[in-house]
């Protein structure tokens, strides 16, 4: 399976959706995802990808882990991935 | 002072997963201790426990629930559910405002630190689920039940370890006396069947290998359980005015402390609480017909527990009934009252003593009616529930029948 498709798997099963309903320009906000199911998510992509992301959730913004979207997310996730890699 | 009545009652224990499975079990002198089935029990000298058998968590829970309920709050919402379901109570408005909810727990949420230590420290994870916290503090069964049922009320975690129940349950009986609360929601909950729960009781050698024998002269200790159990206590007026069943009044609350000794029990500080909580209820020592005792089966508990009695009731300590139901469920520790305040009410409303099972052999330090063995039938005006606990607190609640 593709980071892609890794990550909505992780994003739909914390937002109770299939794979399919999640489009790659939704905000968590849209599938309705709150603070709680955020750092749930994370959780699951730091399981899953063995990496640790730099999220911080007093200031969700403050990171360089972006989560505007499911698409950013996605590319932060293969960011942090190749640097892992290198 | 208003009168407080008790109008639901649930519970989930080693007896049973509701109240009539439990109260049939108690009849009928049934015994839910057996062998523990959990991680590393090997490497344990006790392998006995009060477990709940075939518990399927899923069954009750959905994931994201499950995410943050440990154990001992999953009991708590089960038991919790049963108990204002027979309330018939909806919690809206003024009533939610006026309405909170008091659970005692020694424990918390252990099974969630053993399982994380574990990962952390015997596997060597470096991450642990982010809701660790959320799922292990003391106040978690209480938040939730909170949350379920919108208790807007007074709401708060007791713990005094062995105590912890009938301390909450004391707060919430004060708390609906005094006009404070319409309704609490209260009792306690426990889930300490996990490796190091059992390891560090382990280290004061006071438990069984076999079985818990309160009274008998050949006890050898206590015996862990787990589970919960949860009691909707409702002013009496309010009660009434809706037409709600009564289960029985809460007539009177004690509690001391020994101020003594960090572990050994006083019978100076058990017989001022048992005495305490007759003069509040203002009943007289012969009404007395039935004490669910605290009765571990541990040497210095069961003596110093009847000794106390007989101080506190002279000739009449000969003519009532005491048992301990932790023969057959276990200590719960954080959640025993409340567990052994079913026994109170089965005796109170059908006239019912549970026995104390295992009983074999008498011993002249507790010579008194321990109804052994097999439960009687006997009608009772009053009951008492004792707990006395690690630290030297002492509370005792006096029931009476309605």
């Amino acid at each position: 399976m593709s980071i892609k498709d890794q990550v909505i798997a992780i994003i739909a099963e914390q937002a109770m959706l299939e794979p399919s309903d999640i489009q790659m320009e939704n905000t968590l906000e849209d599938i309705g995802i709150d603070s709680l199911g955020l750092v749930e998510s994370i959780f699951a992509i730091e399981e899953t990808f063995d990496i640790s992301v730099p999220f911080n959730a007093n200031d969700p913004s403050a990171g360089d882990f972006d989560i505007s979207s499911v698409a950013a997310i996605v590319a932060a996730v293969e960011k942090l991935k190749s640097e892992q890699a290198a | 002072m208003g009168r407080v009545v008790i109008t639901g009652a649930g519970t989930i224990n080693p007896l049973g997963s509701d109240m009539p499975s439990t109260l049939l079990a108690m009849q009928e002198g049934r015994c839910g201790i057996g062998p523990l089935e959990i991680e590393d029990v090997d490497r344990l000298s006790i392998q006995i426990g009060g477990q709940i058998k075939g518990y399927d968590e899923a069954a009750h829970f959905n994931r994201q629930q499950i995410a943050l309920y440990d154990r001992f709050t999953q009991f708590a919402l089960l038991a919790a559910r049963e108990a204002i379901g027979q309330s018939g109570l909806s919690f809206s408005g003024e009533l939610a405002d006026q309405s909170g909810v008091i659970f005692g727990t020694s424990g918390g949420g252990l099974n969630t630190q053993d399982e994380n230590y574990r990962a952390v420290y015997e596997a060597g994870k470096n991450r642990v689920h982010p809701f660790i916290v959320p799922r292990l503090m003391n106040n978690a069964a209480t938040s939730h039940v909170s949350i379920e049922w919108n208790l807007r009320g007074p709401t708060f975690t007791v713990a005094t370890a062995c105590a912890s129940s009938n301390h909450a349950m004391g707060q919430a009986f004060n708390m609906v006396r005094s006009g404070m609360a319409k309704v609490m929601v209260t009792g306690g909950s426990e889930a300490m069947l996990c490796f190091g729960g059992i390891k560090a009781w382990e280290g004061l050698r006071v438990m069984s290998r076999d079985a818990c024998r309160p009274f008998s002269a050949t006890r050898n200790g206590m015996v862990q359980g787990e589970g919960a159990a949860v009691f909707v206590f409702e002013d009496y007026e309010h009660a009434r005015a809706r037409g709600a069943e009564i289960l029985c009044e809460v007539a009177g609350f004690a509690m001391s402390s020994d101020a003594c000794d960090i572990v050994t029990p006083s019978k100076q500080g058990a017989a001022r609480a048992i005495g305490g909580a007759l003069k509040d209820a203002k009943i007289s020592k012969d009404s007395v017909g039935y004490i669910n005792a605290h009765g571990t089966g541990t040497a210095a508990n069961d003596k110093t527990e009847c000794a106390a009695v007989a101080d506190v009731f002279g000739a009449h300590a000969d003519r009532l009934m005491i048992s301990s139901t932790k023969s057959m469920h276990g200590h719960l520790i954080g959640g025993t009252g409340a567990v052994e305040l079913i026994a109170c009410i089965m005796a109170l409303r059908d006239g019912i003593i549970a026995p104390t099972i295992g009983y074999e052999e008498a011993d002249p330090e507790c010579a008194l009616d321990v109804v052994p063995n097999v439960a009687r039938e006997a009608q009772v005006e009053v009951a008492l529930s004792n707990a006395f606990a690690f630290g030297g607190m002492n509370a005792v609640i006096a029931l009476r029948r309605h």
